[in-house]
């Protein structure tokens, strides 16, 4: 038996605008995030993707429905620790070195010296910059920047990884490249991640599960299991299957225009 | 090497060749050196009188170090209470920005009846109130201007509001504050002389000034002047250095562009 890591029920999402309107994010969502799965939020800008990641990270509350992360409600999950979260600019902190962006999380737990230290290097590793530890984050590219955040992320062992475009500003080349390696985190570290995405390529490649969604409101259109082998490698991206696969979210995402 | 030569060789120049036009206009046209000595005067009255105005720089320098203290601690503590509640900072900000562009060395007559003309204190006052509203204006700033991400990356570590004040808002402020610093530091001498100029203790610079000016003793006037330049710039040097200690990752700092 597979548990469940996220479950959305009927969840809506209204912002307030000026004069009494109101825009409709997301309308009636439901959705079920198996534990250990790697699914994408797929679908144009503004249809919502970024609002329910944040729901389920409790950065936003939901006008209506109910959410649960791990069997709890979002805050609890949060104070818990349960999620590391990725935004699409790697947002680190500027004055700090990288290895200690990566200890932040860590001095917010109260974790002393010198295992933060230890700690932070080991994810360091992981993300295969251990010899930027001592670099400020100017210092280093677009991608490192990247891999610094995720290294970050993923300091607490959070049983979710919720990441919001986290390749968006990357060139094409080392777009794949990070997400050759965030499928090797996935594989090491077996956590669950809610991945979104404007790339179908980009969503089949690296999910189990792709969350088709579409505009005005925010609705999930259809769910598409990617039932490609694992591990992903770069050969994936050359079988039939794969292409099949595209074609498939592809028709799901225009059968929802017409 | 080039840069070196670029960074210090060509102020050096500048200001030698400053000095030698005046050098050379006071000489050419026979202006009186009551009206205006020329350089090489000033500096044989710099060393000649070197044992009365250094000591009153230093007497001098010493309010005005007084109030940039004094003025700068409430400044950043008023900061702090401002930038945590903002019903503060809406009522607070207006005002200060007003204040802040009267002329507060127009304070000097009263403080010096306040306090007594040749304590001390009546030129920290004016130095302290000079100062207050530049650094408080900035720091406001630089606590609040943190930018969204960061605060939700903190949010999303759960972190309480003190760790977001000490480990976000508080390094996010550094180079605010310390571009108000250049700012008050000056002010400070300018607060400090002024109001010495209406009266003080025999042993402060601006009492040496003016007496000097009003004797027509020029040359001796020019030498306090050229003390009290010599303390706004040493001055200016602490600040830059703590710039380096404090502020080694801020972009003003790289040595190559990001
Ligand atoms: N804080 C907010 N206040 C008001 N409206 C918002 C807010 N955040 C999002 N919206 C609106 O909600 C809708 C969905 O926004 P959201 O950012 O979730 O889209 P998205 O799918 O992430 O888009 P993109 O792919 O461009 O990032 C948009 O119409 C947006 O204008
Ligand atoms: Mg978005």
């Amino acid at each position: 038996m597979t548990s469940v890591m996220v479950s959305l029920r009927g969840v809506d999402k209204v912002f307030p605008r000026r004069k009494g309107a109101s825009t409709v994010a997301l309308e009636g969502i439901d959705l079920e995030i198996r534990a250990g799965d790697f699914v994408s939020l797929l679908g144009p800008s503004g249809c919502g993707k970024s609002t329910l990641l944040r729901i389920v990270g409790d950065l936003l509350e939901p006008t209506a429905g109910t959410v649960t992360v791990n069997g709890k409600s979002p805050s609890r999950a949060r104070h818990d620790r349960d999620y590391g979260m990725v935004f699409q600019q790697a947002t680190l902190l500027e004055w700090r070195r990288v290895l200690g962006n990566v200890a932040l999380p860590l001095e917010v737990t109260g974790m002393a010296e010198p295992q933060r230290s230890e700690r932070a290097r080991e994810m360091l590793k992981l993300v295969e910059l251990v010899e930027f530890a001592d670099h400020y984050p100017w210092q280093l590219s677009g991608g490192m920047q990247q891999r610094v955040a995720i290294a970050r992320a993923l300091t607490l062992e959070p049983s979710l990884l919720l990441m919001d475009e986290p390749f968006g500003a990357l060139d094409e080349m080392t777009r794949e490249r990070m997400q050759m390696e965030l499928m090797r985190i996935w594989q090491e570290t077996q956590t669950t991640v809610l991945f979104v995405t404007h790339s179908i390529p980009e969503a089949v490649f690296l999910s189990t599960q792709v969350v088709v969604m579409t505009p005005r409101p925010g609705r999930v259109a259809g769910i598409v299991d990617i039932d490609l082998p694992q591990p992903r490698v770069f050969e994936t991206r050359e079988e039939t299957k794969y292409f099949d696969k595209l074609v498939e979210v592809r028709e799901v995402l225009r059968a929802e225009e017409e | 090497m080039n840069r070196l030569l670029r960074r210090y060789l060509a102020p050096a120049l500048v200001f030698v060749a400053v000095l030698a036009v005046w050098e050379f206009f006071v000489r050419a046209f026979g202006i009186q050196g009551f009206l205006l000595p020329p350089p090489s005067e000033v500096v044989r009255t710099v060393s000649a009188e070197w044992p009365v105005v250094w000591p009153a720089g230093l007497f001098t320098l010493r309010e005005a170090l007084g109030g940039l203290f004094g003025g700068s601690i409430a400044a950043i503590a008023v900061a702090f209470a401002v930038s945590r509640w903002s019903t503060i900072r809406v009522g607070v900000q207006p005002l200060a920005v007003a204040a802040g562009s009267a002329p507060i060395i127009a304070l000097a007559p009263i403080t010096n009846q306040w306090f007594g003309i040749t304590n001390p204190v009546s030129k920290m006052a004016v130095v302290a109130v000079m100062v207050f509203f530049p650094v408080m204006i900035n720091m406001v700033r630089g606590l609040t201007d943190v930018g969204g991400a960061k605060v939700e990356l903190m949010n999303s570590l759960a972190a309480p509001d003190f760790a977001t004040l000490w480990k976000v808002r508080l390094p996010n402020s550094l180079p605010y504050l310390l571009s108000a610093l250049r700012v008050a530091v000056a002010l400070s001498l300018i607060g400090a002389v002024v109001t010495e100029y209406f009266g003080g203790s025999r042993a402060a610079l601006g009492v040496y000034i003016s007496q000097q000016a009003g004797l027509t003793r020029m040359a001796e006037a020019w030498a306090g002047i050229v003390v009290a330049t010599l303390l706004g710039a040493g001055l200016q040097l602490l600040v830059m250095g703590a710039e380096r200690v404090l502020i080694p990752w801020h972009p003003s700092r790289r040595l190559t562009p990001a």
